[in-house]
């Protein structure tokens, strides 16, 4: 079984470019682009030394000392928390930044749902002294303010996205129309692995740092390079994608893979895109995506935002599919109990979306010998407003 | 024949009217294809409406959302048009996005399209390669008509492959833009309409995208077989209602 893409951008039966013609001289530029750019010698020292000096990477693997006890199990953070911007999002940001300006871009689209990847963007863009527009859904503007008021810091002009439902969904449709108007200068830069190929692919190789570094720092740890399972929460995926990058062909690595299931997966508001889903397309890409029978995008709820997506990357909709992966989902209580648990035995506050794939704990037992690998794909601040809501802090 | 290639035989200019079906009322789809037919235009386009129109401007996108509001779907679209072949000779295309044709079913799509007598599709979403590798066959089992989009950016290799497997007419998208975006042409679209015109293609051309009125038709048509008007139409039901559908018509084609 291969989990990369064909040279079309297919994992198995998902991806593909499903692109209006109108995009298809930028899409092709860069799928026929991307990976040479990606391995030029200067390419990767500007990512890396940027990865390094900017990002604060390497993110420390944290042994979670009072976690594992608890759970008794040997549990590992990978605090990808810890970046700059506070989520492993700026990782790709870097990536498609420095991927734009060799294409010669001078302005920069992005969507945002909670505003992290909307805040990425628009630091790497101050960074360079690039253009950028952020979209984001009028919804999640109020709900966000900010994250709103960080991306104008960094000076970015925000764009509220005023069609369909108004969030995460219509933001990405809204940056895709300003594509398709700005076809020569303007550079997209998709924050998960979704979108037409090359996106999954290349964002998941942006995010392939994650594994990348828990090989060598595990060996450090536990003098072996391989975990015995690596969990992560999956909204588009691309958290998830990078820490399975490095072992998505090593089959005695346990994939587990945590969806928001929002109120309860049969309540109507819910996020869990691989137990409600079915193939069909969305923003470019053949996956599993939440739909009515007549084939009409459904609205996604979680209390997260970031898992807020009726879809997933066309990579996950494959390990789905092959079992390579296992789904689990996890309700909004399920996970605002396991972010505040994480709080209290560790000292750290997690995203919202990370704390779904804590709850993984109470639901599924792991050995006392085996090593467990848990991204921590972000921290809480952002949260702080859901989590005083939820507690009555 | 197929009556998109009788219609393109003929010695004159096409105008080709969309609507979005089930807009701006549920049961508005068969008086509005009768009323085109009576007012004089040559091929209509049916919008499927979907939940995510990529390439579609904000009044497209609202019409769509409003006629799935209204109730639209699939399979009441061809409900709605089964004895259609009855009272219309006109062409009929049926565009929408390629998920809602993917979970009818592909091929179950293809036939009932040609049970109703609609004569072909224009889906922006499938790409060209991916029709020609899996769709094409079942296109032809069903006597349909593909219609497929180049743009001001479109590279001219591309545009012989897209005629090379195109069977009826290429749609023309006037400038880099969604639906419903442009007010005018500059010189820069008219130079992309005459360089298309000299690359004597196979297939005819249909302007799409950025008209309105009778100057851009005119300006459209001036090195191409036809136009295609599709926000202004949409504009012009949500201001004025059904009724007055021969007055749009016969304004544009004075």
């Amino acid at each position: 079984m291969n989990y990369n893409t064909n040279e079309k951008g297919y994992y198995g039966e998902f991806g593909g470019a499903y692109i209006p013609e109108m995009l298809y001289p930028n899409v092709e530029e860069l799928r026929q682009n991307y990976l040479k750019i990606m391995e030029e010698p200067s390419f990767q020292k500007e990512f890396n030394q940027l990865l390094k000096d900017y990002v604060g990477r390497p993110s420390p693997l944290y042994f979670a000392k009072r976690l594992s006890e608890k759970y008794k199990t040997k549990i590992y953070l990978k605090r990808e928390d810890l970046n700059h911007t506070g989520a492993h999002k700026i990782n790709n940001t870097i990536g498609q930044i420095l991927m734009a300006k060799r294409l010669g871009k001078s302005r920069i689209i992005a969507e945002t749902g909670a505003g992290q990847h909307g805040v990425a963007t628009a630091t790497v863009c101050a960074l360079m002294g690039l253009e950028c527009i952020v979209y984001m859904g009028e919804i999640d503007i109020a709900r966000q303010a900010p994250n709103v008021a960080r991306m104008k810091m960094l000076g970015a002009t925000v764009v509220p996205a005023l069609s369909g439902s108004r969030t995460l969904k219509d933001a990405t449709n809204e940056a895709i129309r300003d594509w398709i108007n700005n076809p020569v200068d303007t550079y997209y830069i998709i924050g998960s692995v979704v979108g037409p190929h090359p996106y999954p692919d290349m964002v998941a190789r942006f995010q392939a740092i994650i594994s990348e570094e828990i090989k060598w720092q595990l060996n450090e740890h536990e003098d072996r390079e391989n975990p015995d399972v690596v969990i992560a929460c999956v909204g588009g995926g691309s958290n998830a994608a990078g820490a399975y990058y490095h072992y998505l062909d090593n089959l005695e690595v346990k994939l587990i893979a945590v969806e928001a299931a929002g109120l309860g997966i049969d309540s109507g508001e819910s996020a869990a895109t691989s137990v409600l889903g079915k193939e069909g397309i969305i923003h470019g890409s053949k996956t599993l995506l939440m739909q009515t029978e007549d084939g009409q995008i459904t609205e996604p709820y979680s209390i997260s935002a970031g898992l807020d997506y009726p879809g997933v990357g066309p990579l996950h909709a494959h390990l789905f599919e092959t079992k390579r992966a296992e789904f689990v989902s996890v309700t909004d209580d399920e996970a605002m109990k396991a972010g505040i648990e994480l709080c209290e035995l560790e000292g750290i506050i997690p995203a919202i979306e990370s704390a779904h794939a804590l709850a993984i704990f109470e639901k599924q037992t792991f050995k006392p010998e085996e090593v467990v690998i848990l991204n921590l794909s972000g921290r809480g601040d952002k949260d702080l407003n859901t989590y005083i809501d939820y507690f009555g802090l | 024949m197929n009556r998109i290639n009788q219609k393109l035989q003929e010695d004159k200019n096409l105008l080709s009217i969309y609507f979005t079906a089930g807009y701006p009322k549920l049961e508005d789809t068969v008086s509005i294809i009768q009323n085109l037919e009576k007012s004089g235009v040559d091929m209509i386009e049916i919008g499927l409406p979907f939940s995510d129109p990529l390439a579609d401007g904000p009044t497209i996108q609202a019409s769509s959302t409003q006629a799935l509001k209204n109730g639209m779907t699939t399979k009441l679209l061809f409900e709605q048009l089964k004895d259609i072949r009855k009272t219309v000779n006109i062409p009929l295309i049926i565009m929408g996005y390629f998920n809602p044709m993917l979970q009818y079913g592909v091929e179950a799509f293809c036939k009932k399209c040609q049970e109703i007598g609609v004569d072909g599709l224009i889906i922006p979403d499938l790409p060209v390669d991916e029709f020609h590798e899996k769709y094409k066959t079942i296109f032809e089992k069903y006597g349909l008509i593909n219609v497929f989009l180049i743009t001001p950016q479109t590279s001219d290799e591309r545009i012989k492959y897209v005629d090379s497997i195109s069977n009826g007419f290429i749609y023309m998208v006037s400038s880099a833009s969604v639906t419903g975006s442009q007010s005018g042409f500059g010189s820069e679209q008219t130079d992309y309409f005459k360089r298309i015109a000299d690359m004597n293609l196979k297939n005819p051309q249909i302007v799409g995208f950025g008209i309105s009125n009778t100057k851009t038709f005119t300006q459209a048509t001036k090195h191409t077989k036809g136009a295609i008007i599709g926000s202004a139409f949409i504009k012009h039901l949500t201001e004025n209602g059904v009724d007055t559908i021969g007055e749009f018509a016969k304004k544009i084609l004075e």
